[in-house]
């Protein structure tokens, strides 16, 4: 049931407004609304339970097992909400000035330093407002980087096919073309094929090491050197840098650039869909073209915001306000609670975990995609032959560990593997919740032999059963309408 | 080890079943030579009660200002049950609904907020949010080049009385995507984008015209001779709203013979807190017939196996997830748990209940104005109409006023000035719901005296 449908006229929370409607006579009648939007009449108690209700539909991670591939669905430490919602941070206008604003400034600026010194990177700016927009500053910057130097002739980026979507669609909006690069089949980019396709028109490379099929990418040196002396940049897309956090860094491996999912490594919520937060590390050479704001510490001691007039070749302003601010907070205060000791561990038990995960999965007859590898912090089964000899697919197994009580890993990403579950457990996973994930696979897979229609027809025991994609989108519904306005 | 469970017997147990003796075996696969020895910059961890102490300290370090700034991001009252159910860990830990099944509460907020939107605006459609107004201006602009099948040329007139801000993140945004943006300058005594203003810089067919209401002088612009007059013309109109505005003002729906065709813009009023520029939302509504050309998540109602009612990601053709390089736009992640706020927000207050927030703003910020005019040399720039902000002339230095005010603990407006040179020494100020009579008289007073001082200097 909607809210929409809750609703009575004239019911109203009216506690929540000002008490009573002031004056506004002078706004010209021509300028104002002729009727009242259709929002919801509702107490506050419906409003409560409506809300509360519908949150109880969802799966979550402080509900649920959520071993989402390439999303890194650890646990939200409690404290940095509650310490980024302190009420000095939730009130502070974005355009307050800098002598109010020292304490925010004096974290963003703690922020990127902790940022650098992980990527290795030698400057950072904080703001982009989720992955995309990262990697979009990201390619922006390498654009810059080739226009500033008079080599207009570098168009095209180089993309390996295991990508998310996001690094060809930000490569096209910086006004790359794409050139798809394979992957081999044992996972590492076909670095021969890397080597034919670079040249004169090479941009750059945006690249995911440990990548998207779940291998930390061993010629990634070799990469670097053929990009490079092609007069290409590399483009690190941060989404799995839970898996060598304190490890590896990306700037001693080459990369020029990297963008980082703050929501992902660095714990901040997801919130059903974001915010999100995509801060972008360059090298020395691309500093200039950094996104603005920027935080600085002056020899004042104070911290300063650079803009527009301090960074002429900058890329420019990606939100009106600099970014997603509140993630940042809640970013530094768990970096703070980790320390540099705490980041290295969770590189080492996210990789635990999915090593462990996978030699049982392994032991109990599921197919690897690259049986000789080792897993970073996720890696992909393929149930190719449960399809073939079964009849039983991906999504169905997805449905049905939802009624396990698992939420599914990543089905059918990375496109170039059939049939797979891109499974990422995290560090925040206790060895029992793994456990239980391999017998719900195992039962899955028994079903599948002796009942195969449970399968196929899961989910059972959620409030909906399977839902018609096709029928949503053929018969679009995206929005309620007043019955006045259906007739 | 903070939030990392394993036991000594766990660890031993695991690296077992792997077939490894440690976990640094783990990392085999990494060049030796790329193995990073310390984290320079990372001081060590601290306890929560540490961190907490920290943060209590730099929060307390802002200060608590009373706040009359308005310039795109308004201090309103936000209901309690807002962020203690948007909160809520089943919405606050939950990924993008990408598993429909397991994520129907999430899923049905979207709709809802697409209905909420929709209802605002008078439009067709919704999409489930992009990052902030400025964001959702540059995906407005790119979406109506897209869209426009009479008009071929990427050129959109983007008028002077448009956010500063959002001007220059759309052009970063769409720097390297061939659209052309021409400037509007608008009546200097009125404050207003005129028809003759767009008509001077229209010589060349254009796909759209932005049209922003209140535009950031708060001044309200003459929406439906502006929409009109760009739609004979064959382009579209793009209108950039505050909801809690439409909740008196004529929704872009209604706008002219016809009305708009996309209207965006920031979603922070309906329950954000200004938490120092975001986390905000974006939103961006159309007309049915430019939905696949909409970018980001939408939400869709359909049924189960049992014809139960549902709700699903639709359309998803559109997205980079499935179309790559094709797709209407790079967007993934998008501001959902910010949906979620609204969504309630919106649920609680009603229509009647935004209603009496942008009339109270709009009598405290008249009141306001007539208070700081009493200050000698104080006076109004602009002589339209405006909605709950006003851009003053002050009679001296803004900066030096701003300063001064700071230094009382009163957060004085937005310098204008270093925006619009030619307006001179000009403060835009606002006073929310939030502002009582008390806070307005203290500034007039501290206003008095900062000018006296800046002037006697």
């Amino acid at each position: 049931m909607l809210i929409h449908e809750h609703s009575r006229p004239g019911r109203r929370a009216s506690a929540q407004a000002p008490l009573e409607t002031a004056d506004y006579g002078d706004l010209p009648q021509a300028l104002r609304r002729k009727r009242r939007a259709a929002l919801p009449e509702v107490s506050e108690l419906q409003a409560v339970r409506h809300y509360t209700r519908l949150s109880q539909q969802n799966f979550s991670i402080d509900t649920h097992v959520y071993p989402l591939g390439s999303c890194t669905m650890k646990y939200n430490p409690r404290a940095c909400n509650s310490l980024a919602s302190l009420p000095g941070f939730l009130a502070r206008h974005p355009a307050a000035p800098e002598s109010h604003s020292q304490g925010i400034m004096a974290c963003l600026h703690e922020l990127q330093d902790m940022l650098k010194s992980v990527t290795g990177m030698h400057a950072v700016s904080l703001a982009p407002a989720a992955g995309a927009q990262g990697e979009l500053a990201g390619v922006m910057m390498i654009r810059a980087y080739h226009d500033a130097r008079g080599d207009h002739g570098r168009r095209e980026m180089l993309v390996p096919d295991a990508a998310h979507g996001t690094n060809p669609a930000s490569a096209i909006m910086a006004g790359f073309t794409v050139r798809e690069v394979p992957t081999g089949s044992n996972g590492d980019v076909d670095i021969a094929a890397l080597r034919a396709a670079v040249g004169p028109q090479t941009a750059g490379i945006m690249l995911t090491n440990p990548s998207t099929v779940g291998v930390f990418d061993r010629n990634i040196q070799a990469i670097a050197k053929s990009v490079h002396e092609a007069g290409g940049l590399l483009y690190y897309d941060g989404a799995n840098l839970n898996a060598i956090l304190g490890k590896v860094r990306p700037g001693d491996m080459g990369f020029d650039v990297i963008h980082m999912n703050l929501h992902k490594t660095f714990s901040t919520p997801h919130g059903g869909g974001g915010p999100g937060a995509g801060p972008v590390g360059v090298s020395k050479r691309l500093e200039p073209y950094l996104p603005i704001p920027v935080v600085i510490k002056g020899d004042d001691k104070r911290y300063h915001w650079l803009d527009e007039d301090d960074r002429p070749e900058s890329i420019g302003r990606l939100t009106a306000f600099g970014g997603n601010m509140g993630i940042l907070l809640r970013a530094y205060i768990y970096a703070r609670m980790l320390g540099a000791e705490g980041m290295r561990r969770v590189s080492e038990f996210a990789t635990l975990n999915a090593n462990y995960l996978q030699a049982r999965l392994r032991e109990a007859g599921f197919q690897l995609a690259y049986p000789e590898r080792r897993a970073s912090h996720e890696f992909i089964v393929t149930l190719k032959k449960e399809a073939k000899e079964l009849g039983v697919n991906t999504m169905d197994v997805a449905k049905r560990l939802l009624d396990y009580g698992y939420h599914a890993p990543t089905t059918y990403f990375p496109l170039l593997v059939p049939e797979c579950l891109l499974i990422e457990p995290t560090e925040t996973e206790p060895k029992e919740a793994l456990d239980g994930f391999v017998e719900a696979m195992i039962r899955i897979r028994a079903e599948a032999e002796s009942d195969p229609e449970t399968v196929k027809q899961a989910p059972h025991s959620l409030p909906l059963r399977r839902l018609d994609d096709v029928r949503a989108a053929r018969q679009l519904d995206v929005a309620w309408k007043p019955a006045a306005d259906n007739a | 080890m903070p939030f990392i469970p394993h036991t000594d017997a766990d660890i031993a147990g695991m690296l077992d079943a792997i077939g490894v003796d440690n976990i640094d075996a783990l990392f085999d696969e990494i060049p030796k030579e790329l193995r990073a020895t310390a984290l320079d910059g990372v001081p060590a961890g601290l306890s929560e009660m540490e961190v907490t102490q920290l943060l209590q300290a730099r929060a307390r370090a802002d200060g608590e200002p009373t706040c009359f700034i308005g310039a795109g991001a308004y201090d309103h009252h936000i209901p309690a049950a807002v962020w203690q159910i948007a909160t809520r860990g089943e919405f606050y830990s939950a990924y993008t609904p990408y598993q429909a099944e397991a994520s129907q509460g999430t899923l049905q907020v979207l709709y809802e907020f697409q209905s909420m939107m929709t209802a605002l605006t008078g439009l067709d459609v919704s999409n489930a949010s992009l990052y902030d107004g400025a964001s959702a201006l540059a995906e407005a602009v790119l979406m109506a080049v897209r869209s426009n099948r009479k008009v071929k040329q990427p050129r959109v007139l983007m008028p002077r009385t448009v956010h500063p801000f959002y001007r220059r993140t759309v052009a970063s945004i769409v720097q390297h995507q061939g659209v052309e943006l021409i400037e509007v300058d608008f009546d200097a005594r009125s404050g207003q984008t005129s028809v003759e203003h767009c008509e001077a810089v229209a010589d060349e067919p254009f796909a759209a015209l932005v049209v922003p209401q209140p535009n950031v002088f708060g001044v309200l612009e003459d929406v439906d001779a502006l929409t009109d007059w760009a739609q004979a013309r064959d382009a579209l109109v793009i209108g950039v709203v505050n909801p809690v505005a439409l909740a008196l003002l004529s929704p872009p729906g209604d706008w002219g013979q016809v009305g708009a065709d996309i209207a965006c813009g920031e979603g922070q009023p309906l329950g954000m807190p200004l938490a120092s520029g975001g986390p905000y939302l974006g939103f961006l509504c159309c007309k049915q017939a430019f939905i696949r050309q909409l970018p980001g998540r939408i939400a869709g109602k359909t049924e189960d196996l049992e014809g139960k009612v549902g709700y699903t990601l639709t359309l998803q053709a559109r997205e980079q997830h499935i179309r790559r390089s094709k797709a209407t736009s790079n967007i993934c992640t998008n501001q959902g748990l910010l949906v979620t706020a609204a969504t309630i927000h919106m649920a609680i207050l009603g229509a009647e209940g935004l209603e009496r927030v942008a009339a109270a703003c709009h009598a405290n910020t008249a009141r306001l104005a007539q208070q700081l005019c009493a200050v000698p040399g104080v006076e109004p720039i602009f002589s339209a109409p405006a909605f709950h902000e006003r851009a003053l002339r002050l009679p001296a230095p803004t900066e030096t006023v701003l300063a001064a005010l700071a230094e009382q603990d009163i957060l004085g407006g937005f310098d204008l000035g270093r925006e619009y040179p030619e307006l001179g020494s000009a403060l835009l100020v606002c006073a929310t719901e939030r502002r009582t009579d008390p806070e307005i008289t203290a500034y007039r007073e501290a206003l008095a005296s900062a000018v006296a001082l800046a002037n006697a200097a």
